[in-house]
């Protein structure tokens, strides 16, 4: 396959996010400045002008009109997705490390680093239909885990809020409540910080990268670990594809290794995974330094990454992409 | 009935009558017509055009493009919608030919990890797109400068201009000086041979190291015996990859051994089996595998 390299940020990549009809994709970076390309061909649609800081996390509503991003500068952003106009913004103590819609787009998960005094905390926002009723005011505030939490997204049908973060473990979440359901377990999970979480397309399970050069996979309902899967690098992101039943894990350079790597350009690469055996199907060469993000298009034919060089690289997969067979 | 006869000081009378005009000579004014043959199944579009160039000679101007598809978008009504909205932010001021949105000149595949134990599946599946490639037992071209095997060889590579020359050097390393130079080593230290020239080395190496698993040595061949001799008697068993015919320099004649290389693992067993002992100009052949291999 031949990928489509966007160039539009300055600094390293954080996320990306296809919006639900898969023509769209959302790009954050370091840079300040979200962008937002069409996702067939790699054009470049627009920027979000505002921030003042890192953007680490974006969600697009499932109709694809309302954007919310998530910045170091302590807030949250909501934008028209068509003109790039803000249309609210969100106030934090601290940096805004994840967002997510909820199923239905009227509540947000929000997740703040710990800083100073602050302890890293989940909020629940809700947003309002018209813009003029956005209110500030959260519906929940959850605190507890200790360290940053990377990522907090929704479990089924909104009922629960299942985070992750630095201390390496998974938490489910009562999201009427705050009550803490779950969590995971100690010997089974994660030995170092969590990364990325990304969600199955129908919600059954998720997928969870660390530092510690594995990737889990989890029932949601349960929180059993159903699989895991090796790497020799530090996973950064993940992701699923919706078609097949295959784990994407995107990684970087153990630090140790920095001296002894051999400057091999384009090295760095995006492991793909069968799900079920977790075996390696293959990797995708290209990137010149960590990939931070990943995502999959909604109709699985292709997916783009994001890496620590400022580069997003789509690819749209050759027909025998889906003969693989181990 | 008056005719106009024209001067014959004139050069060309400014009013043509189809009566006077004779033959095809008066036409040479007119071109004809431009001809498009679509994209065939490579994706190759030829546009046949016809002008007057600075002296007045007619000329045929031929441009040859390639048709490729990248991807095939699928809308739905609202993704559409989408597709004619205003840039906005910094796009603004986006010109066409901005470069922020390249096709990369690489093609990138999926690589396959190299188990240890392989299985005979794997390797059959890694096989398979080249052996869909080769139907029937042609000849699989590989093209050095994209890597991309059966559509062309590296003189005909659409591509050629586009890969860096450094990699074409990868075979021989020890040869070319300016693989180290390309390489890019700040330095100017020493980038060892393994080190040099980047990803697309290793998946080079990968399918040659495929194949070279696949070899087949025959011995006891004709002094006459040369590499397309080879070529036709193992074709019939698969796709072959590579030929090569030991020589003896000074005398031109085979030293009466070659090896034979396949796509497909089975090809090859089944060419051992059914050659190894046929008689091939007046000599019994041997045919087994190149290194002794365990199944």
């Amino acid at each position: 396959m031949r990928p489509i390299l966007m160039k539009g940020h300055e600094r390293p990549l954080t996320f990306l996010k296809y919006n639900r009809d898969g023509d769209l994709l959302f790009s954050c970076a370091k840079d300040h400045t979200p962008t937002v390309w069409f996702a067939d061909n790699g054009e470049r649609l627009g920027t979000y002008r505002g921030h003042n800081g890192a953007v680490w996390t974006c969600d697009v509503s499932r109709d694809s009109t309302r954007l919310l991003t998530g910045s170091a500068d302590q807030t949250v952003k909501l934008w028209n997705v068509q003109t790039g106009t803000q249309l609210y913004t969100f106030n934090f103590g601290s940096p805004a490390r994840s967002v997510e819609f909820a199923i239905g787009d009227k509540l947000a998960v929000i997740t703040t680093d710990p800083f100073m005094d602050l302890t890293s905390a989940i909020h629940v926002k809700r947003i309002a239909k018209d813009q003029t009723e956005q209110t500030e005011e959260s519906l929940l505030v959850i605190k507890g885990p200790q360290g940053r939490i990377n990522r907090a997204v929704w479990g089924p049908l909104n009922r629960t809020i299942i985070s992750a973060g630095e201390d390496a473990v998974i938490r489910i979440w009562d999201s009427e409540t705050g009550k803490l359901l779950r969590e995971s377990d100690k010997e089974s999970g994660h030995k170092k910080t969590i990364t990325s979480l990304t969600k199955a397309a129908d919600g059954s399970h998720f997928l969870s990268g660390s530092l510690d050069k594995s990737a889990k996979l989890w029932d949601t309902r349960t929180l059993t670990l159903i699989k895991t899967y090796g790497t020799e690098r530090p996973v950064n992101a993940v992701a699923m594809s919706p078609l097949l039943d295959h784990v994407v894990l995107g990684g970087g350079q153990d630090a140790s290794a920095v001296t002894t790597t051999d400057h091999r350009a384009g090295k760095f690469e995006a492991k793909f995974y069968d799900k079920i055996l977790q075996e390696e199907i293959g990797g995708v060469k290209g990137h010149f330094g960590p990939i931070n993000a990943l995502a999959f298009n909604p109709d699985g034919k292709s997916f783009s990454s994001g890496g620590e060089d400022g580069y997003v690289r789509l690819h749209h997969f050759d027909p025998d992409y889906f003969n693989i067979k181990i | 009935m008056a005719f106009e006869r024209s001067d014959p000081n004139q050069s060309k009378p400014s009013k043509l009558r189809w009566g006077e005009l004779e033959e095809d000579d008066d036409l040479d004014f007119l071109l004809p017509p431009r001809e498009v043959i679509g994209p065939d199944e490579n994706g190759i579009k030829k546009v046949i055009e016809y002008k007057f160039n600075d002296e007045g000679n007619k000329v045929k101007i031929t441009t040859t493009t390639r048709v490729r598809k990248l991807a095939k978008a699928r809308f739905n009504k609202r993704a559409l919608e989408r597709r004619n909205w205003e840039k906005f932010g910094d796009a603004v001021r986006e010109d066409v030919g901005s470069r922020l949105t390249m096709v990369s000149t690489e093609e990138i595949i999926l690589e396959r990890p190299r188990a240890p134990g392989s299985k005979p599946e794997e390797m059959k599946v890694a096989g398979d797109s080249l052996a869909q490639l080769t139907k029937g037992g042609a000849v699989l071209m590989v093209c050095r400068t994209c890597g991309k095997k059966g559509d062309h060889w590296t003189s005909k590579c659409p591509y050629k201009d586009l890969a860096s020359p450094a990699e074409t050097f990868v075979d021989k390393p020890t040869a070319s000086e300016t693989s180290v130079a390309a390489s890019g080593s700040s330095k100017g230290a020493y980038v060892p041979p393994s080190m040099r020239a980047g990803a697309e080395r290793t998946a080079g190496s990968d399918m040659r190291r495929r194949n070279d698993e696949n070899s087949v040595r025959v011995t006891n061949l004709s002094e006459d015996t040369r590499e397309p001799d080879l070529l036709e008697l193992f074709r019939p068993f698969g796709a072959v990859t590579r030929v090569y015919v030991a020589m003896d320099q000074k005398t031109g004649a085979s030293r009466g051994f070659g090896f034979v290389n396949f796509v497909n693992r089975e090809d090859a067993q089944r060419a051992i089996n059914k050659l190894n002992g046929y008689g091939y100009d007046n000599l019994i052949l041997r045919v087994e595998w190149a290194t002794p291999r365990s199944n």
